[in-house]
């Protein structure tokens, strides 16, 4: 059974990681949903899914308001039907030393990151359940394992989604709906490139691999959780850090 | 029986998997029947399903048994 015609829903899916798992999803031959933030983002994920020749659209979605997750959900549901694949991509960064990180530095992180997770997760679990199939794909970050100054929150967010998965694994594993994240190390998109250089280059003698990682190389681990092959995989954070952390 | 009824018991057979003669009414999903957490909840999906109807969660919680869905369709209907 292949993941052909199923509906993949990935939130944060303008540039980067998502745009790649999209990507991915759809030459698997899923029915793919894009959300971006904004109009312009949306556009963009409804372009390139129908310059790459994948069915599916951009939707705005802000994770971070539960009125927003569930519009989208009701129209994704309402327009493709039963949500099969749903990856937690969408995520910030507000970073800041613990003493001087503000309330809404850590509530903004949390929300949006974590308690989306939260959210988006209930609104597909029906239709999962129903199915008897379901894959939920949550993309944590290095940082959960490894912890890194001035990300406090971002770590905490996603330790907890982490620990999210492996509860949530457990409790739907009978329904044959798996369950898990993949933790990439320092890939090359626009969250990244905003660091100095000095400390990239700093970062980057911590890679056996000697470089970043490609949105590609998430993308394709995340595919494969997705696919059949992954089907007995559940409760599990997959590493994709060029060998930064190895667990 | 009432046509209810009969829906109802048809509907919790095929849920938890167990023969109709053994949903009697006064069955508990759980300690009767072998119903785990999710299996109940799959259950109301079910019956939401069946009467056309939606049953909010602080609701659905106190369906415990055969009698309480019979009555809960009953009264909602």
């Amino acid at each position: 059974m292949s993941i052909e015609g199923k509906v993949a829903l990935v939130t944060g899916a303008t540039r980067g990681i998502g745009k790649a798992i999209a990507t991915e999803l759809g030459r698997q031959g899923a029915v793919v949903v894009g959300t971006a933030t904004s109009e312009n983002g949306a556009a963009t994920i409804s372009e390139y899914l129908a310059e790459a020749g994948i069915q599916g659209t951009g939707l705005v979605l802000d994770v971070a308001s539960p009125e927003s997750v569930e519009s989208v959900l009701k129209t994704v549901q309402g327009e493709f039907g039963a949500i099969g694949i749903l990856v937690n991509n969408a995520g910030i960064t507000r970073d800041n030393i613990m003493m001087r990180m503000k309330d809404d530095e850590w509530d903004s992180v949390m929300n949006t990151n974590l308690n989306s997770v939260f959210r988006l997760v209930k609104g597909c679990l029906r239709g999962m359940t129903k199915a008897r199939w379901g894959r939920i794909i949550s993309v944590s970050s290095v940082v959960a394992s490894m912890g890194n100054a001035g990300q406090a929150n971002y770590a905490a967010a996603k330790s907890g989604m982490e620990g999210f998965t492996r509860a949530l694994a457990r409790e739907v594993g009978s329904r044959n709906i798996a369950v898990n994240c993949v933790a990439p190390g320092f890939i090359d998109t626009d969250m990244t490139s905003g660091l100095a250089d000095e400390h990239k280059e700093k970062l980057q003698s911590q890679i056996p691999m000697n470089r970043l990682g490609q949105p590609e190389e998430i993308a394709a681990v995340v595919g494969f959780l997705a696919s059949q092959g992954g089907a007995y995989v559940t409760g599990e954070t997959i590493h994709v850090n060029g060998g930064m952390y190895m667990s | 029986m009432s046509n209810i009824e009969e829906r109802v018991k048809k509907i919790i057979a095929e849920q938890l998997g167990v023969k109709e003669e053994e949903v009697v009414n006064s069955a508990a999903f759980v300690e009767d029947l072998g119903a785990d957490s999710l299996d109940t909840v799959e259950l109301v999906m079910a019956l939401e399903e069946e009467f056309e109807t939606e049953i909010p969660d602080e609701e659905a919680e106190k369906i415990t048994t055969v009698q309480l869905a019979i009555d809960y369709v009953n009264a909602n209907q």
